[in-house]
C-alpha cells in the first residue's frame, strides 16, 4: 500500500476496509478499534495501569518494611537470619525459570505454535507450583520454631541465643518482642506474593485449557501476553523480597 | 465510525508493529538472571558494611529492569507504554521519598 497517498488523502470507511484486507481480520478484533495494533496497544496499556496499582499496593508493604527495619534494626537482623538462604535462592531460581517459560509461551503464541504454547504454559505452571511447595516447607518450619506472630510466638531464643546454639547477639526482651514485626512483615509480604501466584496458577489452568482448544493459535495473543505481564510482575516482586527478607542482614561467618 | 481512518498507522507511527522477541534473547536474559541471583547470594556473605543492602538492591533493580525490558517487552513497545511504566515507578519513588523525608525530619521525643 502506498502510505503517502493514504496519509494525504483520508478516505471513507468503505475504501478503508478494502485497503485493510491485507490485515488479518480476527473475530477478536473489536469494532471500536481502528486497527488490531491499536487494540493490542490499548490492551497492553490497560494491563500496565493495573500493574501500576500493584506497584503501589506492594510498595506500601515495602515501605512498611523500610520503616520498621529502621526502627527495630537489631530485631530485624536476628530474625532475618532465621530464614534459609538455600531455600530462598532455590525458589528465586525456580521462579526465574517459570518466568522464562512464560516468556517462551508468549513467543509460541506469537509464532502460532499451539503445541509449544501448551507445553510452555504447563512448564510455567509446574515451576509456579514448585515455588509454592518450597514456600509451604518454609512456612511449616516457621510454625515448628514458633516464629508465627501471635500468642504462641517464642522470643526466648532471641533473648538467649547461646542456649539454642545460635551465634547471634542477645536482644533485650522488648527488642526481642519486635522480631514479631519482622515475621509479621515476612508473612504479609511473602503471603501476598504467594496469593498472587495461586491466582496466577488458576489463570494458567484456564489459559492452558483455552490454548489447547486453539484459541491463541490464530494471531490473537493478548490474553497470553497480558497474563505474561502479570506473571513477570509477580516475579519482580520476589526479586526484591528475596534480598530484603533473606540476604541483607547476613554477616560473614554466620 | 469516524470519517478518518488510518489503517496502516501512517499518521501516528507510535502504534508500532508487533515485535517478536526470539527464544535466543529470552535464553540470554534467563542466564543473566540466574547469574545475578548467584552474585547477590555471594555478596550477602561478604561484609560490605552499610553497602550490603545497597549492593543487594542494586542487583535486584538491575534484574527487575532486565525482566521489564525483555520478558515484559517494554523495550519494543510504544512511547505511551514506556511512559506508563516509567510514571508508575517514578510515582512510587516520589511517595517513598516524601514519606521518608517527613519521617526523618520529625522532632522525635521533643514534643
Amino acid at each position: 500500500m502506498d502510505n503517502a497517498i493514504v496519509a494525504t488523502h483520508p478516505h471513507t470507511h468503505e475504501t478503508a476496509v478494502a485497503a485493510e484486507h491485507e490485515h488479518v481480520v480476527l473475530p477478536q478484533h473489536r469494532h471500536h478499534f481502528e486497527t488490531k495494533e491499536q487494540q493490542r496497544e490499548a490492551a497492553t496499556f490497560g494491563m500496565w495501569l493495573f500493574l501500576l496499582t500493584e506497584i503501589m499496593f506492594f510498595g506500601g508493604l515495602f515501605f512498611a518494611y523500610l520503616l520498621y527495619r529502621n526502627w527495630y534494626h537489631d530485631a530485624f537482623v536476628v530474625s532475618s537470619n532465621q530464614l534459609s538462604i538455600p531455600l530462598g535462592a532455590a525458589n528465586t531460581a525456580i521462579l526465574i525459570t517459570s518466568g522464562f517459560f512464560m516468556a517462551l509461551g508468549v513467543w509460541a503464541a506469537e509464532v502460532q505454535k499451539k503445541g509449544l504454547l501448551v507445553l510452555f504454559l504447563v512448564l510455567t505452571t509446574f515451576f509456579g507450583v514448585a515455588f509454592l511447595g518450597i514456600k509451604a516447607v518454609e512456612y511449616h518450619e516457621k510454625w515448628e520454631k514458633h516464629h508465627i506472630p501471635g500468642a504462641h510466638f517464642d522470643v526466648s531464643q532471641f533473648i538467649n541465643p547461646q542456649a539454642y546454639g545460635l551465634k547471634e547477639k542477645p536482644l533485650a526482651p522488648d527488642m526481642a518482642q519486635k522480631t514479631q514485626v519482622f515475621f509479621f512483615l515476612y508473612f504479609a509480604m511473602t503471603g501476598m506474593h504467594a496469593f498472587h501466584m495461586i491466582l496466577g496458577i488458576g489463570l494458567l489452568f484456564w489459559l492452558t485449557w483455552r490454548a489447547n482448544r486453539g484459541e491463541f493459535s490464530s494471531g490473537y495473543v493478548a490474553p497470553i501476553e497480558n497474563f505474561g505481564l502479570y506473571w513477570h510482575f509477580v516475579d519482580i516482586v520476589w526479586l526484591f523480597l528475596f534480598p530484603l527478607l533473606y540476604l541483607i542482614n547476613r554477616h560473614p561467618g554466620y | 465510525m469516524s470519517e478518518y481512518h488510518d489503517p496502516s498507522n501512517v499518521i501516528n507511527p507510535e502504534h508500532a508493529d508487533h515485535h517478536i522477541i526470539t527464544p535466543v534473547t529470552y535464553g540470554i536474559v534467563f542466564v543473566t538472571l540466574l547469574v545475578f541471583t548467584g552474585i547477590t547470594v555471594g555478596a550477602a556473605y561478604v561484609d560490605l558494611g552499610i553497602f550490603n543492602p545497597v549492593v543487594a538492591l542494586a542487583i535486584a533493580s538491575f534484574k527487575a529492569v532486565v525482566v521489564i525490558l525483555f520478558f515484559m517487552h517494554v523495550k519494543y513497545q510504544s512511547k505511551l507504554i514506556k511512559l506508563t511504566v516509567a510514571s508508575g515507578f517514578f510515582t512510587f519513588l516520589v511517595l517513598i521519598t516524601m514519606t521518608m523525608s517527613d519521617y526523618i525530619s520529625r522532632a522525635w521525643g521533643l514534643w
